[in-house]
């Protein structure tokens, strides 16, 4: 062989002697490379797909909602400054009636201008094309929608708009800037079977809806460096007189703002996972390495006796380092290429996105492999400097055997009932305190990443259940269009299957206190309510007080309001009343910004008579078609929520995505126990292979001798639990943080089931890589051992 | 007791003195390593038998044989045919587990190198032995024999190598084996200090009666003991009986 220099075919063997170590060690460490490249990758492509969408479509910058309001308004939004492009557009919720579906579905009628581009909002057409002027039967549905039915260009449905029930014919699909994440009013998780995008031409729909020469929705693009808050501040102002309920910008447009919760937990991922896999590979570097120095020794004598510098020898074994670490780095390369593409196609069917932009940025590479190599040579570092600092003559004879001490413990006499075998063990384990520390680390660390992923599911199954069995229990809930007088119970309770109606009604309001101003609605509660309930985490159902607002925690924190404080409360639609309320309660709770009045309260406080704009229902489920037939023939309904359909699918869409995320997790944390157990062992098998096979000649079986090694190998993993349980509640506590937003928050809950569970694989994990030590332990070679020299 | 005349035999004429009191019986031994593609005949026919309560010696050169005949005496290896007899236990045929039971329970070991387990005390390190054996006189009993009674709770880092050695006699003797093999005991000691080993050796030899066979590279020790056994070439060259046996201290180094 020749080019290869001796030292470096010598890296070559070793490696090859070492391989399953060295696998181990470089998967842990390609854990690391792929979670940055995933974390990071899937975070720039999904902000940057967006950033590129809202670009090439033009993404309003603020959203406002109005009554009614002229088009003659259009010069004035226009000349406010900073204001770019505006849309005015007529808009309206909806009933579907569809065939072969046998419940109602919720569809947004969306005006598109009739004789020009779009200026703000741009669809982008997937298929067929937009509607035609002026044609009131024809729609452009957005894409899932109609992937969802199987509707090609040319079918139809009916909607009933405006209380008129009418055909619709599909004349082509797209996708929206604005409904990335398309949500049904009342819902929580996307449905495309059951909501629909329609685009209307805009004089059609303005006639349809009554709305000619007048818009109810408006979207603005800003100029560079305009003031928002101004902005906003002028056109609330300017739409106050036409029912405007105050503008929104970008940030918390619906759509927008779950893209972003998605971001922040990626971001979050990426700065909480790949440190743990690259401190856990720098350890078994440093493992690894050190017993390997140890037992080449004589060897490094030698070297050093024949004229290689310590430099050079340094160098040897960092090659070794470098290598492992190169593999890790290829294979984390391929995984995080590979699940960062998975994960990322994932959004893309989640969110409806027109292109995905999954570019390989080189620098995320780059960077990934220069902090794995890093991590792994800081780990060798304390090793391979011990080679430079060993004098040639020093190397070439025996090191000083290891001295032991007995332990506080046994001076105490607390070992007195073990084995000397146990005794044995446990006397290594202090002996080298530090490696034992970090083996404990890092299984703890596998522990808290398996406590952390049954941590996801766990969330799952609490969300559910306080969503829907202790909080919304009803079976569905209707949105009229608009308000309506209190008998219109009479004709709810009318419908077939109508077990129990309970009126609601939202109000739209601004909550403010100091300078933090917060919109949101003021949901009307009766004591008498027993469907849609507000219920604290543990369950427990909190009365709304008969004076004064109870908020929910997020809102407390957003407004920086405790109990006993006033809130400046603005009503935005009606009379536009003002007042200052107290806060009489606050409550933890998941979703959303909420505040709920007394229902008496808040009529007298809006000051237009007892009003209701929707009913919260129990119905029964034999009679649902005969409800739902005459539900998709009423008028001046908005939207019809059926929790039960909405329940499945936010389980489907929780369990998918958790399932999801829970594996990944298992994979890791299964591969750094079994990295960091495996080398634990292996190391102590060689170190103390002469003692064991000492034991196993003078007469104990190889199950003893195992025993020695399992003494300490299971203390390390006992010691592992509460710290790795630890590990997982801090994991579990920065998730809790990454998801905290106004839209949804999840709890830290901590149950014992699942640190049993995580407890549980851990050991599995252990057990399987013990196994191989123990058949290693089996093939002990006494002969050889023994006439050897330690 | 054992032996009784002083006669060398020629390979040729060696016999098996099978009487009721030989403590191993070896007939036709013979053991090959295969390492790769070569073949290595460590043993090759030996026939020989080792008697009760006598201290034998093994001499021979380096990779003679003798070590790879005090391994499967003392169930370290199995042969690749023939037959080893220990008592009325068959070793040839003894399964791994039976092995280990042979060796706990019967047979105690000596190596070069000392073989204790470091993170144990020398009190400790006997006690592994008496923990798990039948009838064990105490380890303190046991270092007593040594002469080590004041170095009971001594880690092995503490002790000097001819304080180790004696240590890993001890270890061996205090379950009261009915055979003692030592493979190159005093192999890593000087002059003095290996004296004083084999003053051990000989002191349990006599007072407990232990069957004891010593492998080493020094002739001179052949003369403490009854039975000299000549390995060259994995065969077995002469069999030598001492009447008059010397103590440690007479054996010139």
């Amino acid at each position: 062989m020749t080019g290869l220099a001796v030292l470096d075919r010598k890296v070559l063997r070793d490696l090859g002697r070492l391989w399953v170590q060295a696998l181990a060690i470089a998967l842990v460490l390609s854990c690391g490379v792929a979670s940055l490249i995933i974390s990071f990758g899937a975070y720039r492509s999904l902000e940057e797909t967006r950033a590129a969408y809202y670009d090439r479509n033009r993404f309003g910058d603020v959203f406002a909602n109005v009554t009614r309001a002229p088009r003659a308004l259009l010069p004035r939004i226009e000349a406010i400054d900073g204001v770019g492009h505006v849309e005015l557009r007529v808009s309206d919720y909806a009933i579907l009636d569809i065939l072969g579906m046998r419940e109602p579905a919720t569809g947004l009628a969306v005006s598109i201008p009739d004789y020009r581009e779009t200026a703000v909002n741009l669809p982008f057409l997937r298929s067929g094309r937009l509607p035609e002027p002026e044609r009131t039967n024809e729609v452009t549905v957005t894409e899932k929608f109609a992937e969802a039915h199987g509707f090609r260009t040319g079918d139809s449905f009916q909607a009933i708009l405006n209380g008129t029930k009418r055909d619709l014919i599909i004349v082509g699909t797209f996708l929206s800037p604005e409904f990335i994440y398309a949500l049904a009013p009342g819902d929580i998780m996307p449905d495309p079977r059951r909501f629909a995008i329609m685009l209307f031409s805009e004089r059609a729909l303005s006639g349809l809806l009554d709305l000619e020469g007048a818009f109810n929705d408006l979207s603005i693009r800003l100029l560079k460096g305009a003031n928002k808050e101004q902005v906003i501040d002028r056109l609330d102002a300017m739409l106050a007189p036409f029912g405007g309920t105050g503008a929104i910008a970008r940030k918390d447009q619906m759509s927008h703002a779950f893209i972003d919760a998605e971001l922040a937990q990626l971001q979050s991922m990426s700065t909480l996972l790949p440190p743990i896999f690259l401190l856990v590979s720098a350890f078994l570097i440093n493992m690894i390495l050190s017993r390997l120095i140890a037992l080449e020794r004589e060897q490094i004598g030698l070297f050093k006796a024949v004229g290689y510098s310590s430099g050079a020898i340094a160098m040897h074994y960092l090659k070794l380092v470098m290598v492992i670490s190169m593999i890790g780095i290829i294979i984390g390369f391929g995984v995080g290429t590979w699940l960062g593409r998975g994960l990322f196609r994932l959004f893309g069917e989640f969110y409806t996105f027109p292109f995905l932009i999954f570019r390989l940025h080189i620098d995320i590479y780059l960077i990934a492999a220069l902090i794995s190599l890093a991590a792994a040579v800081a780990g060798g570092l304390k090793a391979v400097w011990s080679t430079v600092t060993l004098p040639p003559a020093v190397a070439m004879s025996a090191p000083a055997p290891t001295t032991y001490r007995k332990l506080l413990t046994e001076r105490l006499g607390l070992l007195q009932p073990f084995s000397r075998l146990t005794v044995m063990g446990l006397r290594h384990l202090v002996r080298h305190p530090v490696r034992s520390g970090l083996t404990t680390l890092g299984m703890s660390c596998a522990v808290g990443l398996l406590s952390a992923s049954m941590y996801f599911l766990d969330v799952n199954t609490f969300m559910i259940d306080w969503l829907y069995n202790q909080s919304q229990r009803q079976n569905a809930s209707v949105t009229f269009i608009d308000e309506q007088r209190p008998d219109a119970v009479q004709a709810i309770k009318r419908l077939p299957g109508v077990i129990k109606a309970e009126p609601t009604r939202h109000l739209a309001v601004t909550m403010s206190h100091g300078y933090r101003e917060r919109r949101t609605s003021l949901v009307a509660k009766s004591n008498e309510d027993t469907l849609a309930r507000v219920v604290d985490q543990a369950g427990n159902i909190v009365w709304v007080p008969r004076h004064g607002v109870l908020i929910n925690d997020q809102l407390a924190r957003n407004l920086d309001v405790q109990v006993g404080d006033l809130i400046h409360l603005e009503i935005t639609e009606g009379k536009r009343r003002i007042a200052d309320v107290p806060v009489t309660h606050i409550v933890t709770s998941f979703f959303g910004i909420d505040a709920y009045m007394d229902a008496e309260a808040l009529d007298r406080l809006a000051g237009e008579g007892p009003r209701v704009d929707g009913f919260h229902l129990t119905m029964d489920e034999d009679a649902a078609d005969d409800l739902y037939r005459e539900v998709k023939e009423l008028p001046r309904i908005a939207s019809l929520v059926l929790l039960d359909l909405s329940r499945e699918k936010f389980q489907e869409t929780l369990s998918q995505n958790s399932t999801i995320m829970a594996t990944i997790y298992i994979v890791l944390s299964v591969i750094i126990a079994f990295g960091v157990m495996y080398n634990a062992a292996r190391i102590q098998l060689s170190e103390r292979a002469r003692e064991l096979a000492s034991l196993r000649v003078l007469g104990f079986t190889s199950r003893e001798v195992f025993s020695v090694l399992l003494a300490e190998l299971s203390m390390i993993v006992i010691l592992a639990q509460p710290l790795g349980w630890f590990i997982g509640f801090l994991i579990a506590w920065s998730m809790v943080q990454s998801f905290d937003s106004d839209l949804f928050r999840i709890p830290l809950i901590v149950e014992i089931d699942t640190m049993a569970i995580a407890t549980i694989i851990s050991v599995i994990a252990v057990v399987a890589s013990l196994y191989l030590i123990w058949e290693r332990v089996q093939r002990l070679d006494l002969i050889r051992v023994l006439k050897t020299r330690d | 007791m054992a032996a009784n005349v002083t006669t060398e035999l020629a390979p040729h004429q060696r016999q098996v003195s099978a009487g009721a009191d030989a403590v191993f019986q070896v007939e036709n031994l013979t053991k090959i390593y295969r390492t790769g593609e070569v073949e290595v005949r460590a043993l090759d026919d030996v026939t020989v038998s080792l008697h009760e309560g006598e201290l034998a010696v093994m001499l021979g050169p380096s990779g003679s044989g003798k070590s790879t005949f005090l391994n499967i005496l003392g169930g370290l290896d199995v042969a690749t045919s023939g037959r080893v007899q220990f008592r009325d236990l068959d070793l040839s045929g003894a399964s791994e587990r039976q092995l280990t039971r042979f060796r706990r329970d019967h047979v105690g070991f000596v190596f070069q190198f000392y073989n204790l387990i470091p993170s144990l005390t020398a009190r400790e390190n006997v006690a592994l032995v008496t923990e798990i054996a039948r009838d064990p006189m105490s380890p303190a009993e046991a270092l007593e024999m040594v002469d080590l009674s004041d170095r009971l709770d001594h880690f092995p880092a503490q002790l000097s190598g001819g304080e180790q050695q004696r240590v890993a006699i001890a270890r061996a003797i205090a379950k009261r084996p009915e055979v003692l093999l030592c493979d190159e005991p005093t192999g890593a000691l000087d002059s003095k200090t290996g004296v004083t080993v084999l003053n051990a050796l000989r002191t349990i030899n006599r007072e407990l009666g232990t069957s004891t066979a010593i492998i080493t590279h020094n002739a001179g020790i052949q003369a403490m003991a009854e039975r000299v056994i000549h390995f060259i070439d994995g065969r077995i060259a002469s069999v030598n009986l001492n009447a008059d046996t010397i103590s440690p201290e007479e054996i010139t180094w």
